[in-house]
């Protein structure tokens, strides 16, 4: 393979791990942004919605392409109804003060992940893609899939922009973003657009699961690498900013996939050092420096 | 007279702990050991939640500090056990500081945020050299490394009674220092920190000071676990065992001295009872800091104090 | 005059394109009483979180004894001898009485504390409440108590941003003795609304509106000036 091919397999490699990760990232960005609320259990809806498109899969006979839709629509639905339970049950309790929302999504994360397992068991769980496309590309075949991964992805992040800068549901959260008390004064029921804005986060992380479940399979521990891949993305972005969100996602993604592909093209002598691990390792660094002396993130601007 | 009261209880409870030895099996021996250990990796964890307000996520870097330091210095630098057991304490209190100076810029979430991303940097790190740690699979102290003083660390009495001699030690520390002067502050800082800072307190250096003895804390029942327990793995260093003393302390009670020995000794037990009845033991864990948050914020000793028991410290 | 305890010179401090400060000159005698007066909005709590270090000052610079305290945080300042109490109490609620006094009295580094804790909450008239939550006081013996904290502090200057705000009658006459007792050891700077309390204890005032010193004197001249009364009716 020439170097121009292994460069663009690492770019779509990156930009499909980048839209995955966008997509889970906004979900995180979204509740925080909105609910000031740092929710540890988000990996847990990427990892429940993974489970249940195999669920929907395995239990659905038929071409692999109608479970795939309807795990699309069903594994949303299914996570985002558990997340709107926990922040009626939970959160709202807690007031959402920071400190006993953190531990109580903990708490979510230890039970999310021991009802996965006692539910489907410890074993990778494989889901068929809902089509099966080779497309030749200058010096190398790669997946259709992937591409309609990106493409999707794209779709989604377009409609929750308009969502929330075009609808009246949009105001309304962003109402309850500025002042919750002032939304309340003003007739909005700020509990309900809680349950819905933490439904919608975990939402995001469901579908996004569902879209990436083809390609790496669903195992009950799979949610730690998104949460903290998406804590990355909210903290580099900019707390709260879905634009930051997005541009992180993309650095990140980018990164995260590129690295591997290429370091060892480029520096032979230096792969066996440079591994995933130690990439992860400075990562994980860069990220808790920037919090330390950047907290508005890369892209945000400072607050008064 | 207060104090009179708070310091027997204290002895009685480690007169309890040490008349307990001849009463229990074997099985449950190794088990109050390893609990008294995880209670000083607790109380480490309580000196800066509890009484300084810092709710860390990444102590577990500090306890796995203390815990290779032991470990791989025994197992590849030839130290004695004794000096294992100094090299932990060190080792944690030097990372603690370490990351103290950076985290403590921050505050809150930001903190919590920050203290997670590092101790997760520590535990790929300790895959990373899987040369020397063995990673996952872990190091292996044998027997013949675990002495000291002539005395086989390995065997059930002695074991026992060091992890006894470091808890004893420590409790009373503990209590000294949640007595003295700067654990008067320390509170104050918890407490409200603007107001401190008017009465003169640097807030920076008070939390620094906390988290570093924090750090010492956690890095002694590190390296007491290594030499006690024989075994040196990355779990120990995973983001659970950051998780592990924030839910003793909440559950024994937040900024109290017995806290952490009586959240460990129950969650252990609770934990112990339900991997034998069911295989879903994390199923408990979650659903106890989801039950603690919503209901009993103060954790059972927290709660004792507000409804009576003033003089508990 | 005695010596000058505390000078500032073109202090400065603007919200945005609110002028909260604006390039105030202001001297502190040793050992005085001095009040600081104005309509709501005029600046003086901002003008006194300048000099106590709680906010940063945008331009000017401040000498207290002669150094220079300009970029010294609010801390140390404390530690040079600056006490600030607070506008809206800020007592440890969830400690007794008496922690809330050792806290003051440590950082002071009074030894031994105990003595140094009690005389300053004996002063105030709050010893048998040593044993109290904090937090279970009434309000003005919260105020007290914040008052014994900063003269716990045993401070070069005392600055006191409204202490008899809600305070009955009888308590307000308390709190004069107090004040009076802190001179001429200590020098006192005082916002205070209440123009009885103003009068009865100040030997000088300055007179901030809009962010700027509209006069400095003696009670009297402050009383028979034109401008401050301009400013008192406007307002």
């Amino acid at each position: 393979m020439s170097l121009g091919s292994i460069f663009l397999l690492a770019l779509l490699e990156g930009l499909v791990s980048a839209s995955v990760l966008a997509l889970t990232a906004s979900g995180l960005s979204l509740v925080f942004g909105i609910m000031r609320v740092v929710n540890v259990a988000h990996g847990e809806f990427f990892m429940l919605g993974a489970v249940i498109a195999w669920f929907v899969s395995h239990w659905v006979g038929g071409p692999p392409a109608v479970a795939f839709v309807l795990a699309l629509g069903v594994a949303p639905l299914v996570v985002g109804g558990i997340a709107a339970l926990a922040d009626t049950l939970v959160l709202k309790r807690l007031n959402y003060e920071p400190e006993a929302t953190i531990v109580a999504t903990i708490g979510l994360l230890y039970i999310l992940q021991q009802g996965a397992l006692s539910l489907f068991g410890p074993n990778a769980l494989p889901v068929p893609a809902p089509f099966d496309l080779r497309l030749q590309l200058i010096g190398f075949g790669y997946s259709g899939y992937k591409l309609a991964v990106i493409a999707a992805a794209v779709v989604i992040l377009l409609s929750l922009w308009l969502i929330l800068t075009h609808t009246r549901i949009g105001l309304v959260m962003r109402a309850t973003q500025i002042d919750r008390n002032t939304a309340r004064a003003f007739g909005i029921n700020v509990d309900r657009v809680y349950a819905m804005v933490f439904a919608m986060g975990a939402g995001l992380a469901a579908i996004a699961a569902v879209l990436i479940v083809p390609i790496q399979q669903a195992h009950y521990l799979m949610g730690a690498d998104p949460l903290l891949l998406s804590f990355s993305v909210v903290i580099i972005g900019g707390l709260g900013s879905l634009r930051g969100t997005v541009v992180a996602a993309l650095l990140i993604g980018m990164v995260d996939q590129v690295i591997p592909i290429f370091l060892p093209v480029v520096l032979p002598d230096y792969g066996a050092y440079f591994t995933p691990t130690l990439a992860k390792i400075l990562a994980t660094l860069v990220v808790a420096l920037v919090l330390v002396f950047r907290p508005q993130g890369l892209f945000g601007k400072r607050h008064a | 007279m207060r104090d009179m009261k708070a310091f027997f209880l204290h002895l009685a409870v480690l007169a309890a702990l040490l008349a307990a030895l001849p009463l229990l099996s074997a099985y449950h021996v190794t088990n109050v050991a390893k609990i008294m250990v995880l209670a000083v990796y607790a109380m480490g964890y309580n000196i800066a939640f509890g009484y300084t307000g810092l709710l860390s996520l990444g102590h577990a870097l500090f306890f796995a500090a203390g815990l290779y330091a032991a470990g791989m210095g025994i197992s590849q630098f030839g130290l004695g056990s004794a000096g294992a057991l100094v090299a932990g304490p060190v080792a944690g209190g030097l990372i603690a500081a370490a990351v103290g100076l950076l985290a403590l810029r921050t505050a809150g979430v930001a903190f919590m945020i920050v203290t997670l991303m590092f101790a997760q940097a520590g535990y790929l790190t300790v895959l990373y050299f899987v040369r020397y740690t063995r990673g996952d699979e872990g190091i292996v102290l044998d027997r013949a490394a675990r002495m000291l003083g002539g005395v086989d660390l390995s065997g059930d009495t002695p074991r026992y009674l060091l992890a006894f001699a470091l808890f004893a030690v420590a409790l009373l520390v503990n209590l000294a220092l949640v007595r003295s002067p700067f654990g008067r502050v320390m509170i104050a800082m918890r407490e409200n920190e603007a107001r401190s800072r008017m009465l003169g307190y640097n807030p920076y250096t008070v939390k620094l000071t906390a988290l570093v003895v924090s750090g010492v804390y956690a890095g002694a029942a590190g390296a007491a676990y290594a030499v006690l327990f024989g075994y040196v793995g990355a779990s120990l260093a995973s983001v659970q065992y950051s998780i592990l003393p924030l839910l003793y302390v909440l559950l024994g009670g937040a900024g109290t001295v017995l806290g952490p020995l009586l959240g460990a000794l129950l969650m252990f037990y609770l934990i112990d009872y339900a991997s034998s009845a069911t295989s879903a033991y994390q199923f408990i864990v979650g659903a106890v800091l989801v039950v603690l948050v919503l209901f009993a914020p103060k954790g059972i000793l927290g709660t004792l104090r507000e409804r009576g028991l003033r003089w508990l410290p | 005059m005695a010596a000058v305890i505390l000078e500032a010179r073109g202090l400065t401090r603007h919200f945005g394109g609110l002028k909260a400060v604006d390039r105030v000159d202001f001297d502190l005698a040793a050992g005085e009483i001095h009040a600081l007066i104005g309509p709501n909005g005029a600046g003086k709590t901002t003008f006194v979180s300048l000099l106590s270090g709680r906010i940063e000052a945008g331009a000017g610079r401040i000498l207290f004894e002669g150094r220079d305290i300009t970029r010294l945080p609010a801390h140390a300042r404390v530690r040079r001898g600056i006490a600030y109490t607070f506008q809206i109490t800020q007592i440890y609620a969830a400690l007794s009485v008496y922690d809330n006094v050792a806290l003051a009295a440590q950082s002071h580094g009074s030894h031994p504390l105990k003595p140094a804790a009690m005389e300053a909450l004996d002063r105030v008239g709050l010893t048998d409440r040593a044993g109290q939550i904090a937090g279970t006081l009434s309000y003005g013996h919260q105020r007290l108590l914040e008052v014994a904290m900063g003269l716990a502090l045993k401070p070069r200057l005392l600055i006191l941003d409204e202490p008899t705000q809600g305070l009955s009658q009888g308590e307000i006459e308390v709190f004069n003795g107090i004040v009076q007792s802190v001179v001429p050891a200590a020098t006192v700077l005082l916002i205070e609304h209440n123009m009885d309390v103003v009068m009865e204890l100040a030997q000088r005032i300055t007179v901030l509106n809009f962010g700027e010193v509209l006069a400095t004197g003696t009670p009297a001249e402050i009383r028979a000036n034109p401008a401050v009364q301009a400013a008192y009716l406007g307002a």
